[in-house]
């Protein structure tokens, strides 16, 4: 691993310095991986997407203009780049694209009211639960999935989530309350089930 | 969601979000705490919600490296190859 103490130079960058990039995508790959693994679900998908986040950083570099940090920046372009992976899937597959029909500030009443908050630790630490997580994150529309990945996988404030994705502060506080809220009522039908198997081998 | 106050279950519906990121002011969170100890349905939204986020930040806490072969892999598609080892 390279050296990713110091702060990156955006001076150097411009100026086509080699093992400035090489910092940069040390510093930055393990987070944007994650980020279109989260997105995309698959592996092969994902590292497509990494690896086109980097060419587009290197082309761009000079415009970018440091009106966000360089991290947003670079969010920036994984979302598009795994927002336009997806979109390319679904042409390929399918006209099944419920998600742009939904009404995006729409926010459903819940309808799970199990309280799984009182089940043993070890049950949401398991590799069962961890993958069921992932599931439940696959099963969001993308739109709503960007978000909540952005913020609260890869812990970006509202501004800056707002400004990686273009959009308004104030719909990206309503998408992330609707993937959250999603998420709720698929972990609630999930952990629900642990409950009463929990319940019965008693 | 109780019959009779199902309106101020929906109204604070909108504010959870805030309110369990810590984002949310003194005195709504006061309505949604004295709201949620007189509706059962609400309480467990509100925790399990919470519970919801704090799962996924912990496993976001969780090592996020690429393994060897994926930055090797990135590295000479993107013509860095003499900067691997370093």
């Amino acid at each position: 691993m390279i050296d990713s103490q110091t702060e990156i130079s955006i001076e150097a960058l411009r100026a086509g310095d080699r093992h400035e990039f090489a910092r940069l995508v040390d510093t930055y790959s393990g987070v944007l991986h994650r980020l279109a693994l989260k997105m995309l679900g698959n592996e092969p998908d994902a590292e497509d997407v990494l690896q086109n986040t980097f060419l587009k950083a290197f082309q761009h570099i000079g415009g970018f203009e440091g009106r966000s940090s360089l991290s947003t920046w670079l969010y920036r372009i994984a979302s598009n780049e795994a927002l336009m992976m997806l979109r390319k899937r679904r042409s390929e597959t399918t006209f099944t694209d419920t998600a742009a029909e939904e009404d995006e500030d729409r926010i459903s009443n819940p309808v799970e009211f199990t309280d799984w908050c009182c089940l043993p630790e070890e049950e949401f630490l398991s590799t069962e639960s961890k993958a069921a997580l992932d599931r439940a994150v696959q099963h969001l529309p993308e739109t709503l999935r960007i978000v909540f990945v952005l913020r609260d996988i890869e812990n970006l404030s509202i501004h800056e989530t707002s400004q990686a994705l273009g959009l308004s502060e104030t719909a990206v506080k309503t998408r992330l309350l609707r993937a959250r809220l999603r998420l709720r009522e698929e972990l609630s039908s999930y952990y629900g089930e642990r409950l009463t198997k929990g319940a019965k081998n008693e | 969601m109780s019959d009779n106050d199902q309106s101020t279950c929906r109204a604070l519906l909108g504010f959870l979000s805030d309110y369990v990121d810590g984002d949310l002011s003194e005195e709504l969170c006061r309505e949604i705490e004295c709201h949620a100890a007189e509706c059962e349905d609400c309480r467990v939204v509100v925790d399990t919600l919470r519970r919801t986020v704090s799962l996924y930040h912990v496993l976001a806490a969780e090592n996020s490296e690429v393994s060897g072969e994926t930055r090797e892999r990135l590295f000479k598609t993107l013509n860095l190859e003499d900067y691997l080892k370093q």
